[in-house]
Parts: C-alpha cells; structure tokens; sequence
C-alpha cells in the first residue's frame, strides 16, 4: 500500500485548551474517499482544521510521511461573507494562492483554468459577476472552484451540498466521483443517504473517531459508534442508506 | 462666481485644496478595505483612543501627531489580536478602548499647564490651518499606501475575504492584517488633522457606499471611492470657503449629498427597467 498523505496519531484537539476530540488516530490515502459523520459538536470541522493545520492539536501528531501535500479547501459556506465586494472569478483564483509564491500575480493559464471550472460548476456567465447576487447553491460551487483550481492531493469540503439545489446535485457528485481519480477525498456531511452511496469508508466523528472501512452503514454500526445521527436520509429513497453498494 | 475662482489664489487655500485631496484619495484605499471587511466600528475606536495620545503628547511636551500615532496603532493592533484570540467580546473591548482613549486625552490635556490646545480642532478638524508638513506627510503616507496595495492587491484581498482560506493557501494572514491594521491606523490619524476625530469616520465609509451603488469589486469602489471623495471634498471645501461654515462638516454634507443623489439616481433606473 502507497505511503499515507496524512497520518494522525492520538490526537486531541479544540480550542482554548479545552479539546473536542480526544484519542484520534487516522490515516488518509490517495485516493481515498472519506465520508465523515457525526453529531454536531462531534469534532468534524475541528478535525478538517487540523488537517488543513490552521489549528494546532492539543497534544498527539499529525504527520505527512510523503510530504505536506497540497491541500483544497472548501469551507462551511455559512462561515464565508456573502455580501464582500469580489467577483466569482476573483475568489475561484483566490485558490491559485501557494506558500512561496502568495505574492506573485496570475498567469493567463491560471485565468483560463478559473474559467474553465466556472463552466465545469455552473456558473458560465457569472464569472464577472459580485458573489453578492448569486444564491446559496451558486456561492458553495464557486467556493468548490477555489477549492480545487490548484490540483489538491487532498480534499477537504465541509458540508458542501448545505445548498446544492437538486439540480446540480448530480452534477456535483460525478464532479467529486471525478476528482477522487487524482486526489483523496475528505467529506463531510449530514446527509448520510449520499455519503453512503458515494463515499468508500466512513469515519465517525463524536468526540473521538471510529474508523468504519466500507460505506455500508446500519443502525447497528451507528450504535457501536455511538454516532447519534439521523438515520433518515434526506434523499428521494431513504432506505438506500441501508443497502449494499458492492 | 469671482469670489470662488479667487479663492484659489490664496495659499491657505490651495494647502486646503492639496490635503483633502490627498486625504481623499487615502480614506478611498483604507476606506474600501474598512467597509469591505466590515469593520467600521473598530475604525471608530482606533479613532477615539488615538485622542488619548494626543493629549499625551501636550502634556510631556512631545508632538501630538506622533502620540495620536502611537495609540492608533496600539489600539488597531490589540484590536485585531482580540478578534483573534477571542477571549473577551470584541465590540465591548472597542467601546472601552473608545471611551478610555476619549477620557486619557481629555485628562492630559487639563493636565497640562499653561496654553491648552484647543480641543475644538482636534475634535472637527481645521482644514483651513494646514500646513507644507501637514500635506508632505499626507503624499508620503499616500505613496506608501498605495503601493502597498497595488504590490499585495490579491493578498489583501483574498485575506480580507476568507482569511482561514488565505491561510490554507500559504499567504501570510497574520502580516497582511497586521500591516493593514497599521496602514488604517496611521491613515486614519493623518485624517483627524483635516476632519477632527468625531467626523473623521465619513471620509472612510460615505464615499465607499457610493461607490457600492455602481461597482461590485474591491478595486471598484476604489476607484469610486476616490472619484467621489476627491469631487465630495473639493465641493464641500468650496462651501466652507464661500459660506463661511467648517471645512469638514461642509465635506461629510457634500458626500452625503452624493450619496443621496447617486441612490436615487439607482432606485430610478431600477423601477424603468422593472417597467420594461
């Protein structure tokens, strides 16, 4: 098996010295397809900031055995401003951004590619546009643009279909089908129904991890995780969740 | 008419003319960056505290632009390191820093023996006494700036926005908002000396809501934010001159003028589209 990109070793982290999660260990491969659950309060963003290193563990190790890998980014769009003065185009290649090279403009190439993932999510025509006049679903796609512009080894979206309208909603999970060829994936997510049938392990994340190594989840496995979530998907056929991918 | 051509004979006028321009042009960059962030009332305690170093620097003596500095820069600073480490409520802690600056200056400057400043200008401005220093300082500060912004434009930008994405990215979050932090700081001290410290805000936050109405971009209300401050200021100045009023409550009325005009200019076009 290829060497992990992350590596997390009893890990406990939160904030102001009080930790959220306790006892993590976890390790994430290329091409790995995470769908992480849980509760909320569970720890989920904590862990995804920890991941991303713009919050230092409390004690325990995060280490990246075949070199910091380069990491996308799509964060809870409820955290995001949605009325800041930029334009769709301009955050998409906010993404283009890399530790020694922040300073430096943007090439032709760069413009061309945020152009070219402004059509692959949706947006042609709003490329110009103020992120002001877009809907919720519009906002998140733009943000998944600036997530993955710059070819990340490494995934990490927070929620990403809280707005998604059923219309794209196909769209965007042949996208992250897609982009799971070339790069590990790290989700998570309340909806289990689409976890379930798209993600290759879960995790559940409830004030420590439980690694559960299929995306087959029942109302057994949550109990030994003591994962209280919903087991109601919220998707046209709810029982789906129950059933066998294989 | 004759009189207001006149007018720009005089070299305390022309000094005029020459600051607020300057300080127009100064209050677009830093003033786009307030609003875009919303930050608007952490400009207004920064503003307020820098009053307790004024009073400071009378009563040790010292220059009282370089006190004002000193705890603008203080102030901007330990405000961004509170909405960073979070340990106590940002806007209660502005409200102190406030008053405190406010109260500081208030007792230095009774404090000081013999000639008291008078406070009068500190707190309106006095547009009409600047001087070749005064208008220097305001170019080099104006330099500065802008090229700061015009070097780290996407920076600025980017961290403004999403600042824990900027960070994920490489950029230098805490030296960007650092250095920003200062550049209002030191921005909005040199202001005082043209709109005094109550009205000072104006200039940083009406021109920008202009803009707002016609651009959607950071480097569009920039630049609508200088055209509409620089034309705001030299017509308010023309009024002060001609009605005898104070320079910087003339500018905040021309500005408001603007803005009043430029919405309904807006809300008419947007009801004749909506008809078609």
């Amino acid at each position: 098996m290829s060497k992990p990109l992350v590596s997390i070793q009893n890990l406990s982290a939160g904030y102001n010295g009080t930790p959220v999660l306790k006892n993590v260990n976890l390790d994430i491969h290329p091409n790995d397809f995470l769908g992480v659950i849980g509760p909320n309060g569970g720890g989920k963003t904590t862990l995804s900031k920890v991941l991303l290193g713009i919050l230092n563990p409390l004690s325990g190790k995060v280490s990246f055995p075949a070199g910091r890998p380069n990491i996308g980014y799509l964060p809870q769009v409820s955290q995001i401003d949605h009325s800041f003065p930029v334009s769709v185009k301009d955050v998409i290649l906010s993404g283009m951004a890399r530790p020694k090279t922040w300073w430096k403009s943007l090439s032709k190439e760069n413009k061309a590619k945020a152009d070219y993932l402004i059509y692959k999510t949706g947006l042609s025509g709003l490329g110009n546009r103020p992120v002001g006049q877009l809907s919720g679903g519009q906002f998140q796609r733009a943000l998944l643009a600036r997530a993955i512009i710059n070819d990340p080894q490494l995934l990490v979206l927070d929620e990403p279909d809280t707005f998604v309208d059923r219309s794209f909603e196909k769209e965007l999970y042949a996208l992250l089908e897609d982009l799971n060829q070339t790069m590990a994936i790290f989700l998570i997510s309340h909806d289990i129904g689409t976890i379930s049938s798209m993600v290759k392990t879960i995790a559940c994340v409830n004030g420590t991890l439980h690694y559960h190594p299929s995306n087959v989840l029942t109302a057994d496995v949550l109990k030994v995780y003591n994962c209280p979530i919903d087991l109601i998907a919220h998707g046209p056929v709810p029982h789906r969740v129950l059933k066998d991918h294989e | 008419m004759q009189n207001i051509i006149s007018l720009f004979e005089y070299q305390f006028f022309q000094n005029a003319l020459m600051a607020a321009i300057l300080t127009s042009a100064l209050a677009a960059l830093i003033g786009t960056y307030i609003v875009s962030r919303k930050v608007v009332f952490i400009s207004g305690g920064i503003t307020h505290a820098s009053f307790g170093g004024i009073g400071m620097a009378y009563f040790f003596g010292l220059n009282p632009f370089l006190g004002a500095v000193v705890f603008a820069i203080g102030a901007s600073l330990g405000i961004e390191w509170i909405s960073t480490r979070g340990k106590m409520r940002e806007d209660s802690a502005i409200a102190i820093l406030w008053s405190l600056g406010m109260a500081l200056g208030i007792i230095f400057v009774f404090l000081t023996p013999g000639y008291t400043p008078n406070l009068m200008s500190f707190l309106f401005g006095s547009i009409l006494s600047v001087g070749m220093a005064d208008i220097l300082v305001l170019a080099v500060v104006l330099v500065v700036t802008s090229l700061f912004f015009i070097i780290l434009y996407r920076p600025v930008v980017d961290t403004a926005f999403d600042p824990e994405f900027a960070r994920t990215r490489g950029v230098p979050v805490t030296f960007i908002r650092n250095s920003m932090a200062i550049l209002v700081a030191v921005a909005i001290v040199l202001s005082i000396r043209v709109m005094g410290i109550i009205l000072v805000l104006s200039i940083f936050t009406i021109p920008q809501n202009t803009a707002l109405l016609f651009y959607g971009k950071f480097s569009g209300i920039i630049k609508g934010s200088v055209l509409f401050g620089i034309s705001g200021s030299i017509l308010g100045l023309i009024a002060a001159s001609a009605f005898d009023i104070p320079g910087s409550a003339a500018i905040i009325f021309m500005l408001t003028l603007q803005f009043l005009i430029s919405k309904t200019i807006v809300l008419i076009k947007k009801r004749n589209q909506s008809r078609m």
